[in-house]
C-alpha cells in the first residue's frame, strides 16, 4: 500500500493513481512566471527596502500560531508547479479540497448546533427547547463530569460535581426527561460522550424506541473517540486497548442498526484546546482516524461499509487563515488516506464531514465581551473552511456553562454568518488565492510528517501508549504561554491593553442554579430507578454483559438491554471496569 | 534549630501527628547539623524494621506491585512506609509522584506513609537521604519499610545494599538475558519476582530465570537460596506467596543474626555518607575561596597547581573538624 | 539586570511545591503549564496527576512536606473541593501550608475561597511571572516560620 506521505512534493506517484497523476500541470505559464519573478526581484530589492527604511515592520518574523513563518506576500511563484486539478478539483470531487459538496452552503447552510446541558434532565429539556425555538438546526448534549466517567450521581467521587459542568445522565430514566416533548425522529442529537457512550446511546435508542422512532431514523453522533481520550479529554476509563475495542464495538453495531447515526467523532477539538498547535491538532486527529479504520478492517468489515459513516470535530482558533487551510488540508488529506492507504470506493468513504467549535481556549475573563467578537471571527473561519456543523462558544465560557442571554447571542453570531454577511453564497471562496493554496500545502506537508513519524511508531494507539501525542501537546501549551510571556503572541485585555477591572467582569449575567438541590434530585431519583426496577431482568442483563465482555463478543446489545432493563451508567460501567481494568495515567509534565 | 524542637517534633511523630514525620524526614533529607540531631536521637529505637528493596527496570511494575503488597502487609497488621526513588521523567525532568500515583489507594490510609525522594538537588546525594529516612521510619515503629528503586546507579546500588530484603522485579521478555542479571543490583536478589505473569511470555521468562537461579549462581547468597515468584500486579495474583516469600526471608535474617548484621552495615554507610557529605562540602568552600590561588598557579606552572589540592584537603579536612557549619 | 530571586530557602534546600488536581477534573493543560512553569524557575514539583480525593492531596502534602500546595480547579467544583482539602489539611495540622489555587473560579467566589483559608487565588490570564513570584514569596514566608515549628506543637 502507498501512502500519500510518500509523494515528493507535488509529482504524485501514488499506486491507483488516475488521469490527474500522469501529467502534472502547472497552473502558470512558463514566460509569464519568469516576467513576474523578475519583478518581484526587483520590488523585493528595491521596492521594500525603501518602504522598510521609513516604515519598519512591526515584528522580525511573522508565524502562524503553529509556528510557520509567513512571507510579505505571496505570488503565482509559491505555487510554481501547482496542478490545480490535483490540488483542488471541483467541490464534491476528489480531493474534495473545496468542500464535500458540489454545491455547500448554496443548498443547505451548516448545521447550528450548540454544546448545551446543564443541571439535571429538567433544566437540559427546558435549555434544549429554548435553542430549537430560536432557530438551532441539531442538538447537542453536553453531560457532566460523572456521567462522562460512568459514574453515578451518589458515587462518592461525584459529591458536589453533578449537573456543572453538563447535565446528569444516570438512567435511562433521566433521558426520558430531556427528550420529553422532542421528537427523536425530527431532530439529530450530537452526544459528547465517550467511554460510556455504549450506555448513553443505548438510553438514547431506548428513548427513541419508547417514541416509536424506527432505527432508520434515529439520527446524531456519539463522540465515542477514545484515543483522544488518553491525549487531551482525560474522562478517560478503561486502559488504551479496551477503550478502543469498546469503541469500535459500538461502530459496528451502529453501522448495522442505526444506517444515520455518526458512531464515532473523531476530535481534534479537545486535542488543540489542550495545547496543540493547527498542525498538531491535524496530523493527530487523522492519526487517529487511521487507527480506527484499520481496527475497523481488522474486524472483517469493508471499508465502504462503514467508512462514510466516520465523522470528525475540530477546533477553529483565531488565527484565521491557518485555520481555513487547515480545514482544506484536512479534507485533501483524509480523501487521499481512504483513497490510496485503504482502497475505498465509495466518494462518500473520502469525504472528511466535520463539526467544529470556536476555541474556548482563546476566550478570556478580562473584558469578557470581547470574547464575542473572537467567537465571530472563528466562526468566519470554520464557514470559510467549509465545515458541516458548528458550534459558538457563547462569551461567559471562561466563568460557567453558558447562560441563555450568552447562548442566545452565540447563535445569532452563525446566523448573522449565514444570513447576512453572504460568505456562504460561493463555494470555497478563498480558494485560489496564493496565500491560502500555499498554506493548506504547507500545512499539509508538516502534518504528513507527523503522521509518518507516528506510523513509525506502530500507529497512534502504541504512540498514545508510548505518551507520544501527550508530550507534544504539554510541550506546545507551555511554549504558547511562554511566547504570552515574551510578547510574542498577544490577547487583548490580557497582554496588551491588559485591563485589571475585575468590576467589568462582575457585571457578566452568570447562569445560576441551584447545583446541591440538582445534586440531591439526580441521588433520589437513581435511587427510585434502583428501587422500581423489575430485578429479575436487571440482573439477568448484567449477568449477560459481563458474560458476553469476558467472551470479548460486541458488547452493544447486551449494554441496550442492561439499559432498557434501567441499569443505572454506574452498573453498567462496573461491569466493564470489572472485566477490563481501568487506566492510570502516568502524571508527565 | 533548638534541640528541644527536634525532641517535640519526634515526641509528635511518636503519637503518630504524620505532620511532624513528615518534618522530620525533610530534616534528614540534606547533611547537616539538623540531620545530626534528628538522627542521634531516632536511631536508639532504630533497628527492628525489615527494609525491603523492589528493585527492576522501569516498566516492570514495582509500583503497582508494591501497592499491593502494601494490602496485604497491612492486612497481616503491619505498619509501612515506602521511599520512593522515582527517576525522573526522562522527557522533562519532572514528576515524581509516578510512583505514588500507583498506590494512591493508600493514601488516605494513616498505617502507609508513603515519600519521594528528590532525584536532583539533594547536597548529601540520595542515598544519604534515603539510610537517613529509613533510620527515621524504623524509629518511628514502621514495621515494613519498602525502597523502590530502579537499582541502576552507585547511589541506588549502595541504596539495595542496605535492604535486608532485595526483590528484583522481571516481567516477560525482559529476564531472557542472563548478563543483564548479572549486572549491579539483580545479581544479589533475595527474592526474585517475574511479574506481569497475566502475559503469555511468563512462563518462558520463569524458566530461564530458574535456570539461571540454579546455574548461574545468581543470588546474594549467604546460605539463603533465591525464591522465585510469578505474580500479577494487576490482576492481583501471586502476592500473598511473595508477602510469604519475604516473610520467610526475615525470619531467616533473624535467626541466622544477618539481621543486625545489615542493620550495621547500613549505619557504617551511612556514617561514612554523611562524613562524605561534610567534607565534600567544606572542600567546595575551600576550593571557592581559593579558586584565584589555584587558578593563578595553574597559569604559571600545572604541577604546581595540582600540588595545591594537598592544602585543599587539608583546610577543609580543619574546617569540618572546627565544626564549621559547612555541612 | 539582577538575578531572579532565589527558589531555596535558607538551608539550601529548594522550595517544594504540590501542583494539585481534584476531584473529576480533567483540565490539565493549565496545571502542567504552571508545574513547568515553576520547575523551570527552580522549584521541585511534584505533580499528583488526575482525579485526586482532597483527603488525599492533603495526605500527599503532608508525606512530602511541601513548602506550597497549587490547586488547579476548572470543573466548577472549586468550593466543595476546597473546602475538604483545607478541612483535611487541618485535621493532620498541616494548616499552615499555604494553599493557591488556580483555573475557572468565577469572582464571587474569591472571597468565600480566601475566608477558608486559600492565600491566592489565580485567574485565567494571570502571567507566570505573576505566578511565580507570589508562590515564591509564599514557599518562603513558610520557610522562615519554620524555625520556631509553632504549628506542629499546636
Ligand atoms: C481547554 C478547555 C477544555 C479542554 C481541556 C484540555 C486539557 N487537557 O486541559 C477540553 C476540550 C478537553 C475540555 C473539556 C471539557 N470542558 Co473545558 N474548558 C477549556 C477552556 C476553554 C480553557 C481552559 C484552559 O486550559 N485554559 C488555558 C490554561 C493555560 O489556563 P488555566 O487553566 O485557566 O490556567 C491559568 C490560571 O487559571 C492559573 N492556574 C490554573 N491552574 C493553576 C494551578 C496553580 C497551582 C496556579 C498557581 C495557577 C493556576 O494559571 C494559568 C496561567 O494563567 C475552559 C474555558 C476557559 N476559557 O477558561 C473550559 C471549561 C473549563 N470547560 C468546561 C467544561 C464544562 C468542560 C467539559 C465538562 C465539557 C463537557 N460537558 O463535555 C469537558 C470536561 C473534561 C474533563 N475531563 O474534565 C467549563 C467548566 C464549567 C464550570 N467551571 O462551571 C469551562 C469553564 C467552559 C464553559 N464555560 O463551559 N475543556
Ligand atoms: N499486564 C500487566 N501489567 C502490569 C502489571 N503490573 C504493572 N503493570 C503495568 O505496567 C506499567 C508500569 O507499572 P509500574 O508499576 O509503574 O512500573 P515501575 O516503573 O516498575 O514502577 C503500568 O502500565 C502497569 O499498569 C501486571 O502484573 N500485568
Ligand atoms: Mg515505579
Amino acid at each position: 500500500m502507498k501512502r500519500p506521505g510518500d509523494y515528493d512534493s507535488l509529482w504524485v506517484v501514488i499506486g491507483g493513481c488516475d488521469w490527474r497523476c500522469k501529467v502534472a500541470v502547472a497552473l502558470f505559464d512558463e514566460r509569464e512566471l519568469e516576467r513576474i519573478a523578475k519583478a518581484y526581484k526587483e520590488w523585493e530589492e528595491k521596492v521594500v527596502p525603501e518602504w522598510l527604511k521609513r516604515m519598519p515592520e512591526r515584528m522580525e518574523e511573522f508565524t502562524t500560531l503553529s509556528g510557520i513563518p509567513l512571507k510579505r506576500v505571496y505570488t503565482p511563484l509559491d505555487l510554481k508547479d501547482w496542478d490545480y486539478m490535483e490540488k483542488l478539483g471541483f467541490p464534491g470531487d476528489y480531493p474534495f479540497t473545496r468542500g464535500i459538496h458540489a454545491t455547500m452552503y448554496r443548498a443547505k447552510l451548516w448545521t447550528m448546533r450548540m454544546f448545551s446541558g446543564y443541571g439535571g434532565p429538567e433544566e437540559t429539556n427546558r435549555r434544549l427547547k429554548f435553542l430549537i425555538e430560536h432557530g438551532e438546526t441539531g442538538l447537542s448534549l453536553a453531560f457532566d463530569e460523572p456521567t462522562l466517567v460512568g459514574i453515578d450521581p451518589d458515587d462518592p467521587m461525584a459529591e458536589g460535581h453533578v449537573g456543572i459542568e453538563g447535565v446528569n445522565v444516570a438512567s435511562l430514566r433521566d433521558m426520558e426527561i430531556i427528550f420529553e416533548g422532542i421528537n427523536l425522529g425530527e431532530v439529530t442529537t450530537n452526544m459528547t460522550i465517550n467511554p460510556p457512550a455504549p450506555v448513553l446511546l443505548s438510553y438514547y435508542v431506548a428513548v427513541a424506541e419508547k417514541q416509536g422512532v424506527p432505527y432508520h431514523k434515529i439520527g446524531g453522533t456519539t463522540q465515542n473517540d477514545p484515543l483522544k481520550e488518553f491525549i487531551a479529554q482525560k474522562t478517560y476509563v478503561f486502559p488504551p486497548e479496551a477503550a478502543v475495542k469498546i469503541a469500535m464495538d459500538l461502530v459496528e453495531w451502529s453501522v448495522k442498526n442505526l444506517p444515520k447515526w455518526n458512531p464515532i467523532s473523531i476530535s481534534g477539538y479537545h486535542i488543540r484546546e489542550a495545547g496543540a498547535t493547527a498542525v498538531q491538532e491535524l496530523a493527530f486527529t487523522l492519526a487517529d482516524g487511521i487507527e480506527y479504520v484499520r481496527q475497523l478492517i481488522a474486524r472483517g468489515m469493508d471499508v465502504d461499509e462503514f467508512a462514510p459513516r466516520l465523522s470528525f470535530f475540530f477546533d477553529a482558533h483565531i488565527n484565521f487563515f491557518e485555520e481555513i487551510a487547515k480545514f482544506r488540508a484536512a479534507r485533501r488529506m483524509w480523501a487521499k488516506i481512504m483513497k490510496d492507504w485503504f482502497g475505498a470506493k465509495k466518494k462518500r468513504s473520502m469525504w472528511l464531514r466535520f463539526h467544529t467549535q470556536t476555541a474556548g481556549v482563546s476566550l478570556v475573563p478580562q473584558e469578557p465581551w470581547n470574547n464575542i467578537v473572537r467567537t465571530a471571527i472563528e466562526a468566519l473561519a470554520a464557514v470559510l473552511g467549509g465545515t458541516q456543523s458548528l458550534h459558538t462558544n457563547s462569551f461567559d465560557e471562561p466563568f460557567r456553562v453558558p447562560s441563555e442571554f450568552a447562548a442566545k447571542i452565540a447563535l445569532r453570531t452563525q446566523q448573522i454568518i449565514a444570513y447576512e454577511t453572504g460568505v456562504a453564497d460561493v463555494v470555497d471562496p478563498l480558494g485560489g488565492s496564493y496565500f491560502i493554496e500555499w498554506l493548506t500545502d504547507e500545512i499539509e506537508e508538516r502534518a504528513w510528517r507527523i503522521i509518518e513519524r507516528i506510523e513509525s511508531m506502530g500507529g497512534m494507539l502504541e504512540a498514545v501508549k508510548k505518551g507520544y501525542p501527550q508530550r507534544e501537546i504539554a510541550e506546545s501549551a507551555y511554549r504558547f504561554q511562554k511566547e504570552l510571556e515574551e510578547g510574542k503572541r498577544f490577547i487583548v485585555g490580557v497582554n496588551i491593553f491588559r485591563s485589571d477591572d475585575i468590576e467589568e467582569i462582575r457585571k457578566v449575567p452568570l447562569l445560576e442554579f441551584d447545583q446541591e438541590e440538582i445534586e440531591e434530585r439526580q441521588k433520589r431519583r437513581v435511587k427510585e430507578v434502583r428501587a422500581s426496577r423489575n430485578q429479575e431482568r436487571w440482573r439477568r442483563a448484567l449477568d449477560n454483559l459481563r458474560r458476553a465482555a469476558e467472551r470479548g463478543e460486541n458488547i452493544m446489545p447486551y449494554v441496550l438491554e442492561a439499559a432498557k432493563a434501567y441499569a443505572t451508567i454506574g452498573e453498567i460501567m462496573g461491569v466493564l471496569k470489572e472485566v477490563y481494568g481501568v487506566y492510570v495515567e502516568p502524571p508527565e509534565y | 534549630m533548638k534541640a528541644s524542637s527536634v525532641d517535640r517534633l519526634i515526641e509528635l511523630a511518636l503519637e503518630g501527628k504524620l505532620r511532624a514525620l513528615g518534618r522530620l524526614l525533610t530534616l534528614v533529607e540534606h547533611p547537616g547539623p539538623e540531620a545530626l540531631e534528628v538522627l542521634s536521637r531516632v536511631a536508639p529505637r532504630a533497628g527492628r524494621a525489615q527494609v525491603i528493596g523492589f528493585t527492576g527496570i522501569p516498566g516492570a511494575g514495582k509500583s503497582t506491585l508494591v501497592s499491593r503488597v502494601i494490602t496485604h502487609l497491612r492486612r497481616r497488621g503491619y505498619k509501612v512506609a515506602v521511599l520512593a526513588i522515582d527517576p525522573s521523567s526522562p522527557y522533562s525532568g519532572g514528576s515524581i509522584m509516578g510512583d505514588r500515583l500507583r498506590m494512591q489507594e493508600h493514601a488516605a490510609d494513616p498505617g502507609v506513609f508513603i515519600r519521594s525522594i528528590p532525584t536532583r538537588g539533594l547536597k548529601g546525594g540520595l542515598s544519604m537521604a534515603a539510610l537517613a529516612m529509613i533510620e527515621v521510619f524504623d524509629a518511628l515503629g514502621y514495621d515494613k519499610i519498602i525502597i523502590e528503586t530502579v537499582g541502576v546507579g552507585q547511589s541506588e546500588v549502595d541504596v539495595a545494599h542496605a535492604a535486608h530484603t532485595i526483590v528484583v522485579v522481571t516481567m516477560p521478555g525482559a529476564g531472557d538475558d542472563i548478563q543483564m542479571l548479572k549486572a549491579g543490583v539483580m545479581e544479589i536478589g533475595d527474592i526474585y519476582v517475574v511479574n506481569k505473569s497475566d502475559k503469555p511470555e511468563a512462563n518462558k521468562t520463569a524458566a530461564y530465570l530458574q535456570f539461571a537461579l540454579e546455574k548461574e549462581g545468581i543470588g546474594r547468597g549467604e546460605g539463603w537460596t533465591p525464591r522465585l515468584v510469578k505474580t500479577s500486579a494487576v490482576m492481583g495474583q501471586g502476592i500473598d506467596v511473595l508477602v510469604d516469600a519475604i516473610e520467610e526471608h526475615w525470619r531467616y535474617l533473624k535467626d541466622t543474626g544477618l539481621a543486625a548484621r545489615r542493620v550495621a552495615s547500613r549505619r557504617v554507610l551511612l556514617t561514612r555518607l554523611m562524613a562524605e557529605a561534610r567534607l565534600n562540602a567544606a572542600l567546595s568552600e575551600v576550593l571557592e575561596e581559593m579558586r584565584g590561588e589555584v587558578e593563578a598557579a595553574l597559569e604559571k606552572d600545572i604541577s604546581g597547581a595540582f600540588t595545591l589540592s594537598e592544602v585543599l584537603a587539608r583546610r577543609a579536612a580543619e574546617r569540618v573538624l572546627k565544626g564549621s557549619r559547612a555541612g | 539586570m539582577s538575578s531572579p530571586p532565589s527558589t531555596r530557602g535558607p538551608e539550601g534546600r529548594r522550595y517544594k511545591v504540590l501542583v494539585a488536581k481534584m476531584g473529576l477534573d480533567g483540565h490539565d493543560r493549565g496545571a502542567k503549564v504552571v508545574a513547568r512553569a515553576l520547575r523551570d524557575a527552580g522549584f521541585e514539583v511534584i505533580y499528583t496527576g488526575l482525579r485526586q480525593t482532597p483527603e488525599q492531596v492533603a495526605m500527599a502534602a503532608v508525606q512530602e512536606d511541601v513548602d506550597v500546595i497549587g490547586v488547579s480547579i476548572l470543573n466548577g467544583a472549586h468550593l466543595h473541593l476546597m473546602r475538604r482539602l483545607m478541612r483535611k489539611l487541618e485535621e493532620l495540622g498541616a494548616d499552615d501550608i499555604p494553599v493557591v489555587l488556580g483555573g475557572t473560579i468565577p469572582v464571587i467566589d474569591i472571597e468565600p475561597l480566601k475566608k477558608m483559608g486559600v492565600r491566592e487565588v489565580f485567574l485565567p490570564g494571570t502571567s507566570l511571572a505573576e505566578i511565580i513570584e507570589k508562590v515564591r514569596r509564599l514557599a518562603e514566608e513558610k520557610r522562615s516560620r519554620e524555625e520556631g515549628l509553632a504549628k506542629v506543637e499546636g
